[in-house]
């Protein structure tokens, strides 16, 4: 017989990958407005924003009934606490993907494009892919998987202190675009905070499946010595 | 920190039924160890194999090794042992003629206390300690059994620790209490923890989380897991804790 509080905890994972698949189309569809100069995506982005946002409180009140009717123990208990921390990041990505948009409709639109920097674009894939695997290592259970979302978020720094030292020398050379320039750094900015919440995801991921938190590894674990 | 309590290969027998089964496990002083798994496990027996309350069923015996304060208790003459280990019941059970006053000075009297001025101040002290004192300091002279429930149970703990025991063994303190009465006594052992060691028999897993820092969890007379309560119930070792205490089963 499935236990009840089981039923409402894949609903919680359900809703919370959802919204997930929301803001990974948010990324998506930020690029395309920024690669291919069309407001229209950007309306997506707003609309998807909208979504999540109100997911993001109907996750927050079903963890919360969770908690308050079933007072959940061990794995239980840490899925409702990864999913909790998991909700704020993704909600958070959506904000990454809301930022570039705006610095796309705002800004960069209305200026001539100067170089396509495909540093950035590749960015966004890698911080897409990050998204995707955090999500499916945590509705798994499966910490090799956040393990590889982890190591993947190296790549992805990388990439960011390449576009910004290339950005850097442009600046240079071409002072009377340092706008233009300076907004290209700001949204490889938000990818990059997309990766480092995905990381966050997958570090809730191995918590919510082995209990061990992984996030500050230079810090003593609490005793668990028996007498 | 010292160990209050040591049991090696513990165990307990209903004639031929064994209930306990070889268990091994240390309780610090001062500490609250919780007992946890599902009805006929073996945790009652358990605890009261540590005040020899066990062979005193007919056809119970049991076998292993059990050191109060480094001192085996087969050795002890078992009205000396349970005047040091103290021992509260699931329905609590004031002596019903007897007044709130004579519930708790019984122990003492038994223990040939006539001073009045003495035991006056033992009966006052007890029932501070047990956090009664303010709700029936204006009638100890009213029968015991005129109280709530929860009001009794604390009563009885009164009555026990009257005897100054240095370990309380709780079988199942609050399972005949309402919530508010329950976080009373929680809130009691919080307290009383400073100064004596307890072993709680408990059913309500969350009453384990909230009240011990070990958790011992029992199957079938078999110890599973012993460990530190904040990890026993956030990432349990054992997949038979984790079911258990997830309510997969029992």
């Amino acid at each position: 017989m499935k236990r009840q509080v089981e039923e409402e905890i894949n609903q919680l994972k359900a809703k919370l990958l959802h919204m997930g698949g929301l803001a990974e189309e948010m990324i998506h569809f930020s690029m395309k407005c920024f690669i291919e100069r069309e407001s229209g995506f950007g309306e997506k982005v707003f609309k998807n924003e909208e979504e999540v946002n109100r997911l993001q409180i109907d996750v927050d009140e079903l963890a919360g009934k969770i908690l308050a009717l079933y007072q959940p123990e061990a794995s239980d208990l840490r899925t409702i606490i990864a999913a909790m921390k998991i909700n704020s990041e993704i909600e958070r990505v959506a904000d990454q993907a809301v930022n570039i948009t705006q610095t796309c409709t705002l800004h960069l639109f209305k200026e001539t494009p100067i170089k396509t920097m495909m540093e950035i674009p590749r960015m966004a894939t890698i911080a897409q892919e990050m998204i995707k695997d955090a999500l499916d290592a945590f509705s798994r259970g499966d910490v090799e998987l956040a393990q590889a979302v982890l190591k993947k978020d190296e790549e992805e720094d990388t990439l960011k202190a390449k576009v910004l030292s290339e950005i850097i020398g442009q600046i240079r050379k071409r002072p009377a675009q340092t706008q233009q320039l300076v907004d290209l750094i700001l949204i490889s900015r938000n990818l990059e905070k997309i990766g480092d919440h995905a990381t966050n995801i997958a570090e809730d991921a191995i918590y919510m499946t082995i209990g061990k938190d992984i996030r500050h590894p230079n810090q003593q674990e609490p005793s668990s010595v028996i007498p | 920190m010292e160990n209050a309590i040591e049991v090696r290969n513990l165990n307990a027998y209903f004639g031929a039924l064994r209930a306990v089964k070889d268990v091994s496990l240390n309780m610090l002083e001062k500490k609250v160890t919780a007992l946890i798994g599902p009805s006929g496990c073996g945790k009652s027996t358990f605890i009261r194999c540590l005040n020899r309350m066990h062979e005193v069923t007919p056809k119970a015996r049991s076998e292993g090794k059990i050191l109060i304060h480094g001192e085996d208790v087969q050795t002890k003459d078992p009205v000396l042992l349970r005047r040091n280990v103290g021992m509260v019941f699931q329905n609590p059970q004031p002596f019903p003629s007897m007044s709130i006053f004579d519930n708790v000075a019984a122990g003492l009297r038994l223990n040939g206390m006539r001073n009045k001025a003495v035991l006056a101040e033992e009966v006052e002290k007890s029932l501070r300690d047990s956090a009664l004192w303010d709700e029936v300091k204006d009638h100890l002279d009213k029968p015991g059994t005129s109280l709530s429930g929860g009001q009794q149970q604390r009563l009885c703990i009164a009555r026990a620790l009257a005897i100054r025991p240095s370990i309380l063994l709780l079988d199942e303190p609050c399972s005949a209490l309402d919530p508010i009465s329950t976080a009373k006594v929680e809130e009691l052992i919080h307290e009383l923890k400073s100064d004596y060691t307890i072993v709680i028999v408990t059913h309500n897993m969350q009453q384990a989380a909230r009240v011990s820092d070990f958790t011992a969890f029992l199957l079938l007379g078999e110890m599973i897991e012993y460990g530190v309560t904040s990890k026993m119930f956030t990432n349990p070792s054992n997949k038979r804790t984790e079911d258990y205490i997830t309510g997969r089963f029992g």
